[in-house]
């Protein structure tokens, strides 16, 4: 399938999980993929293993100067820059508000919500230039409700989800596409960096309607479809996928 | 992209607009399609056009018999239905004070309870096929207003809001069901208001895509919530309105 025929896309966090996910598929439906990560190590293991269509450069979100040096390099192996995931994220150990201090706040902010300001404005010249871009915010289910012990969390994906429409907004006019996508319980390690198990992870979302927790290929589709031409008239929107955990909620069992 | 290989999709309102480009779509992607309108000679050209991988049915939307009649010929033609596009849909552009019952009540019926209609009636089916996916083509008028546009608001929140209920109810079973919400289209419902190209283009050129969206446009939104690409998304909205509905400019 090459429905990411002629994309050249920058991909943040890809060193594992969603955003490795996302190379990984990218690549098979015919886009070049430039991976970052600050995990340099797996993330040149992801690169070397997918071949000559990905090249890997280490990119903290937080750097301006980082993000500058990554956008020129991906211009110059790839020839252009038409695609934007803005995936890298973290999440902290669940904590009450008033036990938040104001550094770990600052931490999620930084990366989860800077890092998108900072990715979607040094895209804009190469896109600009393309005039047929797209830039895919990965937000959360946690921009769309609450999550308890998840101030910071919660603040910084509603805040990707507020920005991307102002995206659209702003950019509509240079032919740039912005949307933000938001899963719901996925099974990656972001999940275990906080203390949780696989199979505690699997146990939460057993109540949703699809009644499983995703694989990270089911969030690299949807990327997929908003990266390429088939999202042509999509922008400025939320796209969800979490096995109908924001549906409602069940009056029975 | 043949990624809709083992899907039976029945669609419709598929005579034309909208409809007719997810007819096409779907069958160039590997799907067989089951056209229903109530535009018979419009339907069957389509369904010819398209070839073997096509039929088309008769069906009023809003009427349990043709919905249980309909269902029953595809499964028996195709083998299964594992996918079903509630498209059929009318606009009527009418201030709230000047609104009779009847003309409320024409809308709902077609737009609101033939969507009731249709999910109910291929649930089974669905469920025996191992799974299945239902795409409620609501509108951005099932998440903002139109000025005189009471009636349809009213049947596009709500089939927004039934495409929740059915999410819940049926995910169990495999069936995910989501809405998708066009802003402005270019197709015979908005022309037939009496909208013109220009008129048209003046106020969909101020969209931050700057322009109308095509039916092709839509179809492909559609061919991914139909394909197992979208596999964990269930029971939500999926928007394509070129960014009508993404805030407001303070500048020009």
């Amino acid at each position: 399938m090459g429905a990411l025929d002629g994309k050249v896309a920058l991909i943040t966090g890809a060193a594992r999980g969603q955003g490795a996910a996302e190379a990984r598929l990218f690549v098979e439906r015919g886009a070049k993929v430039m991976l970052t990560d600050v995990l340099d190590e797996e993330g040149k293991a992801v690169a070397a293993e997918i071949g000559d269509s990905a090249a890997y450069m280490h990119l903290d979100v937080t750097s301006e100067q980082g993000w500058k040096d990554v956008v020129a390099a991906t211009v110059e192996k790839f020839g252009k820059l038409n695609v934007l995931i803005n995936n890298a994220g973290i999440i902290t150990a669940p904590k009450e508000v008033h036990e938040t201090s104001l550094e770990d706040y600052r931490k999620v902010i930084d990366i989860n919500q800077i890092g998108v300001f900072l990715g979607m404005r040094e895209v804009v010249e190469p896109m600009k230039k393309d005039g047929n871009s797209s830039i895919v915010n990965i937000a959360s289910i946690d921009g769309l409700i609450g999550m308890y012990g998840a101030s910071a969390y919660c603040a910084s994906k509603f805040a990707v989800r507020g920005m991307t429409k102002v995206a659209a907004l702003e950019l509509g006019k240079y032919g740039i596409r912005v949307n933000s996508l938001h899963p719901g319980g996925v099974q990656t390690k972001i999940l275990g960096d906080i203390g949780i198990s696989e199979e505690q992870a699997d146990g939460a979302f057993k109540s949703t309607p699809l009644g499983r927790i995703a694989k990270s290929e089911e969030m690299a589709t949807l990327a997929a479809y908003l990266a390429s031409d088939d999202a042509s008239y999509s922008t400025g929107s939320e796209f969800v996928a979490d096995g109908g955990l924001t549906a409602g909620f069940a009056l029975e069992g | 992209m043949n990624n809709l290989q083992d899907k039976v999709a029945l669609i419709t309102g598929s005579a034309r607009g909208q409809g007719a480009a997810e007819a096409r779509l779907f069958a160039s992607r590997g799907a067989k399609v089951v056209i229903t309108d109530v535009l018979d000679e419009e339907g069957k050209a389509v369904a010819a056009e398209i070839g073997d991988a096509a039929h088309y049915i008769h069906l009023d939307v809003t009427d349990e018999n043709s919905w249980a009649a309909a269902v029953k010929e595809t499964v028996e033609r195709f083998g299964k239905l594992n996918v079903l596009v509630n498209n059929a849909g009318i606009v009527q552009i009418k201030p709230l004070v000047e609104s009779s019952v009847a003309d409320y009540m024409k809308v709902i019926e077609i737009n609101q309870l033939g969507v009731f209609l249709g999910m109910r009636t291929v649930a089974g089916p669905m469920k025996d096929a191992g799974g299945g996916s239902i795409i409620n083509i609501s509108s951005i008028d099932g998440l903002i207003g139109m000025s005189g546009g009471t009636a349809y608001c009213a049947s596009k929140f709500a089939v927004r809001g039934m495409t929740k209920v059915a999410a819940m109810e049926l995910g169990p079973d495999n069936i995910r069901v989501n809405s998708i919400h066009p802003g402005g289209i270019h197709t015979p419902m908005i022309t037939q208001t009496g909208m013109d190209d220009s008129a048209m283009n003046d106020i969909f050129g101020k969209v931050p895509l700057g322009r109308v969206g095509q039916p092709e446009e839509m179809a492909t939104l559609a061919a991914y919530l139909a394909s197992d690409d979208s596999s964990y998304s269930t029971g939500s909205e999926f928007i394509a309105d070129g960014g009508l509905t993404a805030g407001f400019s303070l500048e020009g």
